[in-house]
């Protein structure tokens, strides 16, 4: 760096920062701009078909058109149900765990696994309750699909709870602790609903997640054009519907798979957009 | 050595049992910061071990999908070995199977969505983390989270609908004419392909760069600003500070954008083609790994057929493990060195 500058070097300088300030302000607009293109076009495309037909009718033969999304709607809401039961209990205590004992080099080591868990791919997860659930039952069923799900939702929920326990203000550990009362019952009785708000919005955010999930739902759940609410059997999900209706070459199964590809954009962001609001008034004592 | 740590140790540990006698009074817990206190309280003692009996489920998940997968696939690594990787053909009726088409393609499609996700993410996170005003660095890495929060399928069905016909007769067009001397820009006019898939993936991609590249970014202490910025620097060069600074950092990012990318499913398998035939040409259509897992493995017939295809499965498992362990010890390192 001279420091006799002459009027062309600083120009020059000058000319840079603004050309690169102007083009990290294009990135950020460019990388935005698909938010609002995709959401923008599944709303135009989508909004027309949510209707209560889409709700509450069965699926039409090929080459009828109207009809449904029933027992897929019911079918997601089975299996993402029953993959909650076995996922949350393991994530939320694994979170506890991470948040009360985990500074130490095996809570470390959790931690590291649970990130590295989040980044195997869905499909991977499909293959793997495929072997494990799909080869041993020698048939598909929707059961399957709940496995497949609860491991997706495992990693999300133990960060997220763990993240929502240590924000609890110490003061109150502290009070309950000077009362007599033991470690166990104060995380339990004092800490856990002081955190509980946090931690059902950090779940739903992995349940929404795990209700957008496609791939471990092929080879595992199928999907199925009939009702059925069995576990055992095959079983319809709305994501596994919206990938056979776009490669249909049905104009109105095109179009209800964007019907249904809106109503899962829209979940997700409002169960986005609700942990947003949740996390951000953080845990002030007077809140609660 | 040896001999000396016990003894201060048992030390320690009779002052400390001596003074807890001498109060004779219920086990307080001492601690409260981490909550490694020590405590005899029988709910306590029950109440740790249960749940590091879950936390240790969570450590393992991992090591008993792999040993599922590898089980899953033995008949196929028995009877292809190593050749599974390089041999091209895919031959269910005969039962021969080699992989290298779908490999080929998962790289390639990957290669081309870093290319166009990596300099506009580092630009967003420099926008985010060294530019922007305050009130509008919130919405805007809000909005890329929400970005990374649509489903797959969602992406694949606008991908199909949408960015399929707009590669068709826009971009395919433009860059057979503009740069059709390059081989690497020519290929089939279907508008299904692997640069579409590329840039499919490069939307899905761009929000975890973004956002641990401007972690990383943010973690760099202030006092590299304002020295740079005490010399006369401009905004950009004492951003290009930063970014120095940051670098190893990006670097884990855009693993982690990679390890997405390699395994990314429904989107990809929408647009990419499904063509087993290895092309050099960006525009046609080619196939990957997640996508043949994804098409086949319902209609899988034989036990060597399924088994081919869960190897696949084991082998995009094995890379995107590796990929996101060193991508987190990078980032953890950078962050870590920098918060101190």
């Amino acid at each position: 760096m001279t420091s006799e500058s002459n009027a062309g070097v600083d120009r020059w300088r000058k000319f840079k920062n603004a050309f690169m300030i102007s083009l990290s302000l294009f990135s950020a607009v460019l990388v935005i701009a698909p938010l609002f293109i995709i959401f923008g076009y599944t709303l135009s495309r989508g909004i027309g078909s949510v209707n209560v037909d889409f709700f509450i009718h069965m699926p039409k033969p090929v080459g009828e058109s109207g009809g449904g999304m029933a027992n897929a709607i019911v079918g997601s809401l089975i299996m993402i149900g029953v993959g909650s039961l076995i996922g949350l209990p393991i994530g939320i205590i694994a979170g506890i765990y991470l948040a009360e004992f985990g500074k130490n080099p095996f809570g470390a080591a959790v931690r590291f696994m649970s990130d590295v868990l989040s980044g195997i791919p869905s499909i991977v997860v499909g293959v793997v309750a495929y072997v494990i659930v799909v080869l041993p039952m020698k048939h598909f069923s929707g059961f399957a699909g709940s496995v497949a799900l609860a491991i997706l939702m495992i990693p999300t929920v133990t960060r997220t709870t763990e993240e929502m326990i240590l924000l609890v203000p110490h003061s109150l550990r502290e009070a309950s602790l000077a009362l007599g009362v033991p470690s166990w019952k104060t995380t339990i009785r004092v800490i856990l609903p002081v955190a509980t708000k946090g931690i059902t919005t950090g779940i739903l955010l992995g349940i929404a997640r795990a209700a957008g999930e496609t791939a471990p739902l092929l080879f595992t759940a199928l999907g199925n054009r009939f009702w059925s609410t069995s576990l055992n059997q095959p079983m319809a999900s709305l994501t596994v519907f919206i990938y056979d209706y776009a490669k249909a070459p049905f104009d109105d199964w095109n179009r209800q798979a964007w019907a249904a590809a809106f109503v899962l954009i829209c979940i997700v962001f409002l169960v986005n957009i609700l942990f947003r609001l949740v996390t951000r008034s953080r845990y002030g004592i007077g809140n609660t | 050595m040896q001999t000396n740590i016990p003894q201060t140790t048992a030390e320690g540990r009779q002052q400390q049992t001596g003074g807890r006698d001498q109060k004779s009074e219920p086990p307080v817990v001492v601690s409260t910061q981490n909550g490694t206190a020590r405590s005899t309280n029988v709910g306590d003692v029950v109440f740790k071990n249960l749940t590091l009996l879950f936390a240790a489920g969570v450590f393992s998940l991992v090591f008993v999908m792999a040993y599922f997968m590898y089980k899953g696939s033995s008949l196929s690594i028995a009877k292809f070995g190593w050749s599974f990787l390089w041999t091209s053909v895919w031959d269910p009726v005969k039962g021969d199977f080699g992989a290298l088409p779908y490999i080929f393609g998962t790289i390639v499609s990957s290669i081309v969505a870093l290319a166009i996700a990596l300099p506009l993410s580092v630009g967003v996170a420099m926008f985010l983390s060294e530019l922007s005003p305050r009130w509008l660095e919130t919405p805007v890495s809000f909005m890329v989270e929400l970005l990374a929060a649509i489903p797959s399928i969602v992406y694949g069905l606008w991908g199909m609908f949408v960015l399929v016909p707009f590669v068709r007769t826009y971009v395919g067009p433009f860059l057979s004419k503009h740069a059709g001397f390059i081989p690497l820009f020519t290929g089939a006019p279907y508008g299904f392909g692997m640069l579409t898939a590329g840039i499919i993936l490069a939307i899905m991609i761009l929000p975890i760069i973004t956002s641990i590249s401007r972690d990383v970014m943010i973690a760099i202490p202030n006092s590299q600003r304002e020295g740079a910025l005490a010399l006369g620097a401009t905004k950009w060069e004492t951003t290009k500070i930063v970014l120095s600074n940051a670098k190893s950092g990006i670097a884990g990012a855009t693993m982690l954008g990679l390890g997405r990318a390699l395994g990314e499913t429904m989107a990809v398998t929408l647009v990419i083609g499904n063509s087993s035939k290895i092309s050099f040409h960006l525009l046609d259509p080619g196939y990957s790994m997640a996508s043949v897992i994804a098409n086949e493995f319902s209609e899988a017939t034989t036990d060597l057929y399924l088994s081919a295809l869960i190897e696949i499965g084991l082998l995009l498992f094995a890379v995107t493990i590796i990929l996101n362990a060193v991508a987190r010890l990078i980032v953890w390192s950078v962050t870590k060195r920098f918060s101190q």
